[in-house]
């Protein structure tokens, strides 16, 4: 099910402004990769390009290679639609639909790929995706009622919950936490190391105690001024990244000397 | 009303500003509720003398139901089949502009759309009487031979293309705007926040659609619809051109004899109504009045219970 992403000389553009210059990187099956660096650095874009969720804002376009599988994902015969469906995705604010229950939010994908299945195959999804986002035990008495009445971290939890329902290959995470208290975000921390054992997961976050907590391997981006595209500066095993880095640049923007 | 300015509940000091413009919205909030309030007066009380009138002052019904009847019917009708058509184009057009055209495209639609709204009624009566309805006798004439097992359709087809669906179609087209223009902003307001989880569960743009962008702008397309209606219900003048109306209740939508509607049939007899004619044309008005409240008010409480149940 998880597989290894293959990033290679990736360009990303919004209309004729260079966003991301000459990204290349292997992520890892079955493991956590985490994107650090300042704002504006592109690393959301980046993550966003890996499910060609940034091709939907108007004049964003992306070129060079990006290999999940064997497949390039911007291959002229790749549907964007079906490559959303093997790489889900986590936003910076929780995002369950309004008007839909816990129920229908975690089948919402479900639905999308395969109109009717039955009940208790439905049951089962909710029941193990619930529980694959460690949220079962808290709704499971009231799947019925609306997503949005839960507090902010359980409609996070609910928002994976509704990505690992349909068993994608690889689950972005975009400043997953970022609008989560303390307890919520250990919550969502602690099953993102759950989640490894069966996904790929590459994660953006702008806490770096969090990058360390949770990933196996850290990417460094930076740019060198405003304007001007954001690189990938470095990408080792966290481990690393945090005691010995490569770059100077690196080494100055995890110890708080930014620049 | 509560005054804003008790002394008991607050020493603060009332900064000019704020009272004036609190009085002031204050002040056209009641305007538009003695103006409602104004016209209904106004049509209870000089329409109650036709309620027991007799035929010469009905036009020749018998009672005032038997004379208000047929023109509700007829206005229902046109009314429904004017939504009918009016609502998915609508839909459809406000969907373009907010969701699938480019930029580019999408501004000058939406201009040419809101013209639309801009045309006086009698223009469009004028071009749906000379032009429009000539135009569509074949399209009956096809109707009635292909499907005139329908009652829709039985016809005899009318010659002249002045029939209710003619009717219909031109207040469609007249409501058309409206609806556009409403849906549209409210399609446009839909968080980016729902559209992003739609399309990264791998929705296609009309499955994202269906799942963010309608539950959003349910209560707005309701709103817009309603809207809508009250200009299909109240159309004087195009209705009045377009129409041949006799006066009958039939289903038959193309054929020459068709039923009147309540603002159509006072336009058209009110120049040369005298005496009790004159109570029994404001009755008809009072009942196209209420009928619209009540439509207003079923339509809100479906959607308040619809939303209940997501609560």
């Amino acid at each position: 099910m998880a597989k290894s992403i293959d990033v290679s000389d990736l360009n990303i553009f919004y209309r004729d402004f260079l966003a991301v210059e000459g990204v290349s990187m292997t992520i890892p099956a079955r493991s956590v990769t985490a994107l650090i660096g300042p704002s504006g650095c592109g690393k959301s874009t980046f993550l966003r390009s890996l499910n060609r969720m940034h091709e939907v804002i108007p004049g964003a376009r992306v070129d060079g290679k990006i290999v999940i599988d064997g497949q390039d994902l911007y291959g002229p015969d790749v549907d964007p639609v079906e490559v959303r469906r093997q790489v889900g995705m986590v936003f910076q604010r929780p995002n369950p639909f309004p008007t839909m229950s816990i129920y229908d939010n975690v089948l919402a994908g479900i639905r999308l790929n395969s109109r009717r299945i039955p009940k208790a195959k439905a049951d089962e999804i909710v029941e193990k995706s619930l529980r694959g986002a460690n949220l079962w035990t808290e709704v499971r008495d009231r799947l019925g009622k609306p997503g949005a009445g839960l507090s902010g971290g359980q409609q996070q939890r609910l928002c994976i919950a509704r990505a690992i329902a349909v068993e994608p290959q690889v689950l972005l995470m975009d400043e997953p936490c970022s609008a989560l208290d303390p307890i919520s975000t250990s919550a969502i921390e602690d099953l993102i190391h759950e989640l490894r054992a069966d996904y790929t997961i590459v994660i953006v976050t702008h806490n770096m105690q969090q990058a360390a907590r949770v990933s196996e391997d850290t990417a460094f981006f930076n740019l060198a001024g405003a304007g001007l595209p954001g690189r990938l500066i470095e990408m080792n095993p966290t481990k690393k990244i945090f005691s010995n880095p490569e770059e100077r640049a690196t080494e100055a923007y995890i110890s708080g000397r930014f620049g | 009303m509560a005054s804003s300015v008790a002394p008991t509940r607050s020493r603060a000091k009332q900064r000019a500003g704020d009272r004036i413009f609190a009085g002031a919205t204050r002040v056209a909030g009641v305007i538009i509720l003695v103006a409602l309030a104004g016209v209904a007066v106004f049509l209870t009380v000089e329409g109650f003398p036709a309620f027991g009138a007799d035929s010469t002052a009905l036009f020749g019904a018998s009672s005032f139901v038997g004379f208000v009847w047929p023109l509700l019917f007829g206005t229902l009708l046109a009314a429904f089949l004017a939504l009918l058509i009016a609502t998915p184009l609508s839909l459809g057009v406000a969907l373009v502009i907010s969701h699938y055209a480019p930029r580019k495209l999408a501004r000058p639609v939406g201009y040419a759309v809101d013209l639309l709204a801009a045309v006086p009624s009698v223009v469009y009566g004028l071009w749906g009487s000379a032009y429009f309805g000539t135009k569509l006798v074949p399209i009956y004439e096809w109707l009635e031979a292909h499907l005139g097992f329908l009652p829709f359709f039985k016809g005899p087809a009318s010659a002249t293309g002045r029939t209710i669906l003619t009717a219909a179609i031109v207040l469609a087209i007249m409501a058309i705007p409206i609806i556009t223009a409403i849906t549209r902003e409210v399609f446009l307001q839909t968080p980016k926040l729902h559209e992003e989880a739609a399309l990264a569960l791998g929705a296609t743009r009309w499955e994202m659609i269906r799942m963010a962008v309608f539950p959003y702008a349910r209560s707005g397309i309701v709103s817009a619809v309603m809207l809508g209606l009250g200009r299909a219900l109240g159309e004087t003048m195009a209705v009045a051109m377009v129409l041949s109306a006799s006066g009958v209740i039939t289903f038959n939508l193309i054929s020459s004899t068709n039923p009147s509607t309540i603002a159509a049939n006072i336009a058209l007899q009110f120049p040369e109504a005298t005496g009790l004619k004159v109570n029994a044309l404001i009755a008809s008005g009072l009942v196209l009045f209420v009928i619209t409240f009540a439509v207003n008010f079923a339509a809100r409480a479906i959607v308040a219970r619809a939303e209940k149940a997501h609560q």
